[in-house]
């Protein structure tokens, strides 16, 4: 997390900007466990884009591409709502 | 007579404060009447029924909602300003510690009354101290003119980038709030000019620029965020200055954050916060007259405590007298705890004394004895106690 920033370099009172929660590493607090997906297998039903708590889904326009790992918390929901099977928790050596 | 003298009006700490409030012509002013506050908003009510203010007062249902939506008000943009004493002090307490850090510039005028229980409607400084670390600036008046002058002030150190907290501008209850004597009030437009537009750096309603404020902090982020309120501080005491002296030249008063009497030679000193300060200048003037070296340094900020002037203005005293208007049972009192840390180190003998608790008066006679008898004593006095007080 070395990109926190220093008291003075924060809006008073904390105030959060458009596009300041993009910023923070929050991925760093996974599990231990992270989703891989075998794209020949994904019919791009998009559900698990749906159920990701955490927008963890990265989509090139609509078609499914992968996993933000910046953001993910390795929570497996992705896996548990594919219907396809295509997903599924590794261990993560992040 | 001068022209300042032709210009005074008699007039109660409450109807000051409710006039400099009209001449301020805040947005929005929530508040919830309590004793010995009541008179200021009653006052400032009836301004707004007469059209003299645009303020839209928000009649709330508990002082804890009054502070909510003074944090609404003051964050979307609204110049924003309340009122209360005591218990309502201590229902809002919680709601301070969050404008304080969500660094909401809201002005608020404190009758000083002592905390129940028992239930009691009397000044003392219980209610201020309770506020103590909540990161509010705390302003002390030590009459109606002072009250009238430092809420005057309020605004604009409160509105200061460097700043931005809440302000309270404390006078005592009934002592101040209540007590007619003459105050000379500036111009409606000399006001208005001085305390300036309300701006802040990311106002709510400004949807060019949106924020969101009051998000959820964890340990990576809380420290840093209550850190700026150490800075915003340390910064009031300078804007402070710079404020007193601007007010200096529109008003022909002077402020300082503390102020010396009669201690460029004082053998002895008292040191105390609002209405005292007053009778001790009496009893300085009387006892001087008689040939006695004793002088008073009036504390007018309380947060930030301006330690190093404290230090600066005490350092010829040989024996210094703290009185506290409040009590601290199991600790040192508030007051004197301050001084113990701003004279750590040199030679000047401290002395705590506790007095005038849920209004017990505290006469010029009462005040000469501390001046005849002070010496070091580890022990604190409680001034006016019935029975010998307990060790502690």
């Amino acid at each position: 997390m070395s990109e926190l920033r220093a008291w003075a370099e924060l809006p008073p009172g904390g105030a959060v900007r458009p596009g300041d929660a993009e910023r923070p590493r929050t991925g760093s607090w996974r599990t231990g466990l992270k989703p891989e997906v075998d794209l020949s297998g994904c019919v791009n039903c998009l559900l698990c884009w749906l159920y990701c708590p955490d927008s963890a889904i990265r989509l090139d326009g609509t078609t499914f591409v992968g996993f933000d790992y910046d953001v993910c918390k390795g929570c497996e929901l992705c896996q548990a709502v594919c219907p396809a099977r295509a997903i599924r928790m590794v261990r993560d050596d992040d | 007579m001068t022209t300042d003298e032709l210009a005074a009006r008699v007039l109660t700490g409450g109807e000051a404060v409710a006039e400099a409030m009209r001449q301020i012509d805040p947005d929005v002013v929530p508040v919830y009447p309590i004793t010995p506050q009541t008179p200021i908003i009653q006052g400032f009510a009836k301004f707004a029924a007469d059209g003299r203010t645009h303020a839209e007062i928000i009649n709330v249902e508990s002082e804890h909602s009054a502070m909510s939506a003074a944090i609404g008000a003051a964050l979307a943009g609204a110049r924003t300003i309340t009122a209360t004493s005591s218990q309502g002090l201590a229902l809002m307490a919680e709601v301070v510690y969050i404008a304080a850090a969500l660094r909401a510039p809201i002005v608020m005028a404190l009758g000083n009354r002592a905390l129940s229980g028992p239930i009691n409607i009397h000044c003392d400084h219980s209610d201020s101290m309770l506020v103590r670390d909540s990161g509010v600036v705390q302003l002390f008046a030590e009459n109606a003119q002072e009250a009238y002058d430092l809420m005057v002030i309020a605004p604009r150190l409160a509105e200061h980038p460097d700043v931005l907290l809440p302000v309270l501008v404390c006078q005592d209850g009934f002592t101040i709030t209540h007590s007619a004597e003459p105050v000379v009030l500036l111009p409606d437009r000399r006001v208005k000019r001085f305390v300036g537009e309300y701006r802040i750096p990311n106002p709510l309603l400004d949807l060019s620029r949106p924020t969101t404020q009051g998000t959820f902090a964890m340990p990576d982020y809380y420290y840093e965020i209550r850190h700026q309120q150490v800075a915003a501080m340390a910064a009031a005491l300078d804007v402070f200055a710079e404020l007193a002296l601007e007010f200096g030249t529109l008003s022909n008063r002077r402020y300082e954050a503390v102020e010396s009497y009669a201690l460029e030679d004082a053998d002895r000193a008292i040191v105390c916060l609002g209405s005292t300060g007053g009778t001790v200048k009496d009893v300085v003037d009387e006892l001087r007259a008689e040939g006695e070296r004793v002088g008073l340094l009036q504390i007018r900020s309380f947060r930030p405590v301006p330690l190093a002037a404290i230090r600066a203005a005490l350092q010829p005293v040989e024996h210094v007298a703290v009185l506290d208007r409040a009590n601290s049972p199991g600790g040192p009192a508030p007051l004197f705890a301050e001084l113990a840390v701003a004279l750590q180190g040199s030679d000047v003998q401290l002395r705590s004394y506790v007095y005038g608790l849920g209004g017990r008066d505290l006469h010029p006679d009462g005040i000469r004895d501390v001046f005849r008898a002070v010496s070091w004593d580890e022990q604190p006095t409680f001034l006016g106690l019935r029975g010998e007080p307990c060790p502690v």
